[in-house]
């Protein structure tokens, strides 16, 4: 790295492409090339390589426990997946615990956000504790969460009188379950909105002021607007993030009581029954969804706006 | 009461809501670590009886101290080659002019959008294959992976922000290239480094899918899967105490890194997610 001291006028970006290349530019691009070829290649091969022989396993009866029985049967372990309900009731799970989670870390992320903004002292006290959370081993929080909540070891039944197990039915574990994410995430939530708040001028809020507008007013009508794009930006990663949730979910109960996420499914389907071709099935189906909602949010809503590396310059 | 202490008083009590929130289950598992096993399951949150016998525990036990040994190792590893590779492509980014920039960050981003557990069959497959499975090279490597997106772009984050043009300074004063890298650039870089590599290996640190997939035995696992696995006395009695002392040990750390370095891992955490 030391030798490159290229004078900044060579990165001008008025240089374009049909201009004569100076010898010295392309000596950049070729430094550039070999610079970014280790992590291009790395991301690469260890994500499209798998990713490739999970479609061709998926086309393929792959069991572990009968490994000479392996052949190609096309798109029938698609047609198995789709068709049982087991699948479609996983999906219902995760949507419902991603639509639920995320909604409420929006909300307190926000006002958490609004706290750190606005607070007048101990913003650095503030900040430190909001980010336990964010520190602590996700498996450890599942963990500290699952035992307050269980009847045997914890202390939140006690708290709320009650007399049965709160994990021993659907309601009571989905509750459980999402107070974990949403302590878990929330403090990352708020500092993405942090940094979105930064950019909303203090002169704006203090004009609206002068013209009579309430704090509800100028946080509907100047704060939310103006930080449009950071909240998609930051709902799309707490998204994504949230549809995959596998570790709660196996801290919890694996999957019992009618949780299994379709992370989790595809766990199951893969490590405990072996079975890599229906498993695969579900992988390629899980990463197509998640692209889509990427796309969703990208296209649909604009979030690509402020998307990393979207207006890296 | 005036508008000043009114004040006060309501920053006040946000920030006592914040702290119980956020402290109340840390100081729980916390206090579970410390309760004799006769009164684990007592269902008080304070102990009646303290002990610092589950500590003592899961130290004289192989699982957790093999697991520990694994976390850190796999972690330092994994850390010290995503940010080494990371800082070239960061360099490049944030300092050269070549095509393809847009297509490497967009590479970088689907690699942050990955559903990892998409990856768990064909890599268990493929480790299996091969020999990887259930050993320190099978997680580095995609741990390396997934933790490349996240410190190319707070790394180039930081870069940008250097003013390279006093390399050139130091250059024209008379220092020697290396002279100038090692003594210009190189200090006003460390901090990005730094916080980057803390980001990082928590990341690392976290991992439980591929733990808990890739590996099965003391050779490879981590602490959240061996955690997730600790046997109790008989197959029907969970070992409170050491989960929790074993939790408590594991974040320590992280916490303390986190609490040390916060304003760091914020603007890192911030630029890296919404300024790319």
């Amino acid at each position: 790295m030391s030798t490159v001291t290229a004078p900044p006028t060579t990165r001008a970006r008025g240089i374009t492409r049909k201009q004569h290349l100076s010898d010295r530019a392309r000596a950049e691009r070729r430094l550039a090339f070999w610079l970014v070829a280790p992590a291009a290649v790395v991301m690469l091969a260890v994500t499209a390589y798998p990713i490739i022989d999970a479609v061709i396993l998926s086309l393929q009866r792959a069991d572990l426990r009968f490994p000479n029985a392996t052949k190609f049967i096309g798109l029938a372990n698609y047609g198995h997946v789709l068709s049982a309900p087991v699948w479609w009731q996983d999906v219902f799970h995760t949507v419902i615990i991603t639509v639920i989670s995320v909604s409420i870390q929006l909300v307190l992320g926000m006002a958490l956000a609004l706290v750190m903004h606005r607070i007048i002292f101990g913003r650095g006290i503030v900040r430190a504790i909001a980010l336990v959370p964010y520190g602590i081993v996700a498996v450890v929080a599942a963990e500290s969460w699952q035992l307050a909540w269980s009847l045997q070891s914890g202390w939140i039944p006690k708290l709320l009188g009650l007399s049965g197990d709160p994990l021993s039915h659907t309601f009571g574990t989905y509750v459980a379950i999402i107070v974990t994410e949403v302590w878990k995430n929330t403090p990352f939530m708020a500092l993405l909105l942090l940094a979105g708040l930064a950019l909303v001028p203090d002169e704006l809020q203090e004009a609206a002021k002068v013209d009579g507008a309430t704090t509800w007013e100028r946080f509907t009508k100047i704060t939310l607007p103006l930080m449009k794009p950071a909240i998609l930006v930051a709902v799309l990663f707490r998204t994504l993030d949230a549809f995959r949730i596998f570790d709660t979910i196996y801290i919890f109960n694996q999957g019992a009581q009618g949780t299994e996420s379709i992370s989790m499914l595809n766990y199951n389907t893969l490590l405990d029954r072996l079975n890599l071709g229906l498993g695969s099935a579900v992988s390629v189906l899980l990463f197509l969804l998640v692209a889509l909602i990427a796309i969703f949010f990208i296209k649909v809503l604009g979030a690509g706006g402020a998307a990393p590396g979207t207006e890296a310059t | 009461m005036t508008h000043k202490r009114r004040e006060t008083t309501g920053w006040s009590a946000a920030i006592l809501v914040v702290a119980i929130c956020s402290l109340v289950p840390v100081l729980w598992i916390i206090f579970l670590s410390l309760k004799t096993p006769a009164t684990a399951t007592d269902g008080s949150f304070i102990p009646h009886q303290w002990t610092l016998s589950n500590y003592s525990d899961i130290f004289s036990t192989g699982i957790f101290t093999d697991a520990l040994r694994n976390s850190i190792g796999i972690g330092l590893i994994s850390t010290v080659l995503a940010v080494g590779i990371a800082s070239s492509a960061a360099y490049a980014i944030a300092r050269l002019d070549f095509p393809g920039k847009q297509v490497i960050l967009l590479v970088a981003l689907g690699v942050a959008m990955f559903p990892q557990i998409s990856l768990v069959g064909p890599l268990y497959n493929l480790w299996r294959q091969i020999g990887l499975y259930d050993t320190w090279p099978g997680l580095i490597i995609p741990y390396m992976t997934f933790a490349l997106p996240l410190s190319i772009y707070v790394l180039s984050a930081f870069f940008r922000e250097i003013p390279w043009e006093l390399e050139e300074a130091a250059q024209v004063d008379g220092a020697t290239p290396f002279q100038a890298f090692r003594k210009v650039i190189v200090p006003l870089a460390t901090p990005g480094i730094v916080t980057t590599f803390i980001i990082v290996f928590i990341i690392c640190w976290n991992d439980f899918v591929f733990a808990i997939s890739l590996t099965s035995t003391s050779a490879a696992q981590t602490v959240p899967a061996a955690i997730s696995s600790f046997p109790g006395v008989s197959q029907f009695s969970v070992p409170y105490g050491d989960i929790a002392a074993a939790a408590v040990v594991v974040t320590v750390p992280v916490m303390l890194l986190v609490l040390i370095f916060q304003r760091r891992i914020v603007s890192g955490l911030t630029a890296g997610a919404v300024k790319g």
